[in-house]
């Protein structure tokens, strides 16, 4: 495949920079210096040193035997993201933009975020560079995930309450590029996913590649070989993108992308983008759309507030349409059963979204034979979703909506 | 020649400048922007934005993101806002009109498509706020082949773009007079006047200043530098204000009456 994006943003035909004139500037200045800081050595030491000494790179790349021989098929391998410092993948692309963000000058960032593990993430790597924050995230999140509207408050960062629209993910996104447009002089905006307006795929792809340059080298010294599978969980899409993308050019690689089905992809409450979506441009590039014939964006749903989001990273449409990745969908009860399936079996419990990827892990590796292997992205721990996941499992009403 | 090219020209003769309301179409419903339509006109405007109700308005504050979430109520589609010019035009509006659209709706309707409906309806300029000049090539060309005005914006921050985006431009250049969103505010870009400047040396093209005015003072300000002066915000909170009145048949005329004072009172 050829090198994407290019210089106009473009992964194919996806991608772009659909934004208003005013915010223009501050993606040309950001692209500028991103290509600028990005071949520059003091800076990459930088970031290698938070990532390693910081948040304890390279994360393991864990055999999971006892979920392996249950599921009688393939062996599974679990890339540990989890075991990243706050607890997720979040954090290498956050170390990455704060660094970035202050060789540029910057001294306050904002970020939006869903379940909070970006805003944690945003809000920690603030308080270690010395940098304003303000996190963006909808009423509706802030109520599923109180502890991590605290967490972000304990890491000295602010929350604003985005009451617009869903007051969801795709509400707070909004609402921190209207932000940002106001205040592009002093103020950085790192966005979590590997969605929006270029260069941001690219930028969040580049910091979370991480996760799929160790993945491939760690499988290669435990088997002597690259993996038959990847899968990955896909809101945004970031994790997904990180691991996938340093396997994109091994043809034997096949690349599984997990999204959110919610409540089923017949009904109309699930986050399915890539399954029930269409092309269209939303926050500022073309990409696959939950939307309506008028080309109204439609509200997404998931219990996993994560991938709750109806759209995706524009390099994912232009895997799926190349051919090169699959993507599946996996219920809110898929997703719950594939969460104490790993509980139990490994003694770790997975972040909501990383729980969609294992589900689909558990229709795939009993199609297997025993010598295939599949690397899955563990993108997150469940901690944040503990609450909830009592809810669901206690029977009690508990509607992540 | 285009009625917007008309429009600026007679006011230029004349030595006033251009009054653009904008107004979300549908809001509350079809039938009344109408009659808000009719009202602007004979309350002083000299050009009507027609804004096309939207789901995700990136550039827009909680003013008119409220007046989209009302429209979208009803769901009302980009065909239905072009189709309002129309009736508008047939009600006896005399006035050019210029769509005011995010990039989506348009994609989702096909270019040629909208392109040709657009032409057909009467309709005279666009503006989509969400194709900046890196993306917005094919649009161009299908819009100067059908004589409609793709009115590109400009900002404080586009420093050297403002050249490259003001020869594209047609019809006028909209000028953003601050940074952030639509909506009502009392302060201006501190570079705003030297913006202004720059933006007329760059263009033969009238100029035009928006988001953020909302007072009679403002409008006065702005009539010295610029060609024409767009109030949005401002206005469609009026009619927020009038949804009551308007909702019933007996008070239609007393809240279309308050819309107007406040559109005269801009005039200058």
């Amino acid at each position: 495949m050829n090198q994407v994006p290019d210089e106009k943003g473009r992964f194919g035909k996806f991608g772009g920079r659909y934004v208003p004139e005013t915010l223009m500037n501050a993606l040309l200045e950001l692209e500028e210096a991103y290509n600028h800081y990005s071949k520059d050595p003091e800076f990459q030491e930088e970031v290698c040193y938070l990532l390693h000494k910081y948040s304890g790179r390279p994360t393991s790349l864990y055999y999971a035997e006892r979920l392996s021989n249950h599921l009688g098929g393939a062996k599974v391998y679990l890339k540990r993201e989890d075991l990243n410092h706050t607890g997720a993948h979040k954090i290498n692309n956050t170390i990455g933009q704060a660094v970035l963000a202050k060789r540029m000058g910057k001294t306050k960032i904002i970020a939006e975020t869903g379940a909070g593990q970006h805003g944690v993430a945003s809000a920690t790597v603030a308080a270690l560079l010395g940098l304003e924050c303000k996190v963006f995230m909808g009423e509706e999140d802030m109520k599923r995930q109180q502890l991590n509207v605290f967490r972000m408050q304990l890491l000295g960062a602010e929350v604003v309450p985005v009451t617009s629209g869903t007051r969801t993910l795709k509400d707070a996104c909004n609402e921190t590029l209207r932000y940002w447009v106001s205040h592009v002089e002093d103020t950085y905006y790192i966005l979590g996913s590997a969605t929006g307006p270029h260069p941001y795929p690219m930028i969040v792809r580049d910091f979370q590649r991480i996760i799929g340059d160790e993945a491939r080298k760690q499988i290669v010294e435990n088997e002597g070989r690259l993996p038959d599978y990847v899968v990955a969980a896909v809101g945004g899409g970031s994790n997904a993108i990180g691991i996938f993308y340093p396997f994109v050019g091994d043809e034997t690689v096949r690349l599984v992308g997990v999204e959110a089905a919610g409540r089923g992809v017949d009904t109309n409450e699930h986050a399915a983008t890539m399954t029930k979506g269409s092309h269209g441009v939303f926050q500022g590039s073309l990409s696959y759309l939950l939307q309506d014939e008028f080309g109204q964006v439609q509200p997404a749903h998931s219990i996993s507030a994560g991938l709750d989001y109806p759209g995706i990273g524009p390099e994912h449409a232009y895997l799926k349409d190349s051919g090169r990745a699959q993507y599946f969908p996996i219920t809110d009860a898929e997703a719950l059963e594939a969460l104490q399936l790993l509980s139990r079996t490994e003694g770790i419990i997975p972040a909501l979204e990383s729980a969609h990827a294992i589900a689909q892990t558990m229709k795939l590796a009993p199609t297997l034979s025993k010598d295939e292997i599949i690397v899955v992205s563990l993108s997150g721990r469940g901690d944040k979703d503990v609450e909830a996941i009592m809810g669901y499992l206690g029977g009690e009403q508990h509607e992540s909506h | 020649m285009n009625l917007i090219d008309q429009t600026f020209a007679k006011l230029k003769e004349e030595g006033k400048t251009a009054l653009i309301p904008f107004l979300t179409t549908g809001d509350p419903d079809l039938e009344t922007t109408i009659a808000i339509i009719q009202q602007l006109e004979q309350s002083g405007a000299d050009l009507i934005e027609l804004g096309v109700p939207y789901s995700d308005p990136l550039a827009d504050g909680p003013v008119i993101q409220r007046a989209s979430e009302r429209a979208l109520v009803n769901r009302i589609s980009i065909r239905d806002c072009i189709d309002t010019a129309e009736k508008a035009r047939q009600a006896g509006v005399k006035l050019p009109f210029i769509l005011f659209t995010y990039f989506n709706p348009v994609l989702q309707f096909g270019l040629e498509a909208f392109m040709e409906l657009v032409k057909t309806k009467g309709i005279s300029g666009l503006i989509i706020p969400d194709l900046p000049m890196e993306e917005d090539e094919e649009v161009r060309a299908l819009a100067e082949a059908a004589g409609i005005h793709l009115i590109p914006l400009v900002a404080p921050t586009s420093k050297d773009r403002v050249v490259q985006i003001s020869r594209k431009a047609r019809g006028f250049v909209y000028c953003v007079s601050s940074l952030g969103v639509t909506g009502v505010r009392a302060e201006f870009h501190s570079g705003i006047d030297d913006f202004l400047s720059t933006v007329r040396e760059a263009t033969d093209l009238p100029i035009a200043v928006g988001f953020g005015i909302s007072s009679r003072e403002q409008v006065e300000r702005f009539s010295k530098s610029c060609d024409g002066v767009v109030v949005g915000s401002a206005i469609v909170r009026k009619i927020e204000e009038a949804l009551p009145l308007l909702a019933d048949a007996s008070s239609r005329e007393a809240g279309l009456r308050q819309i107007g004072e406040f559109v005269s009172e801009l005039k200058v």
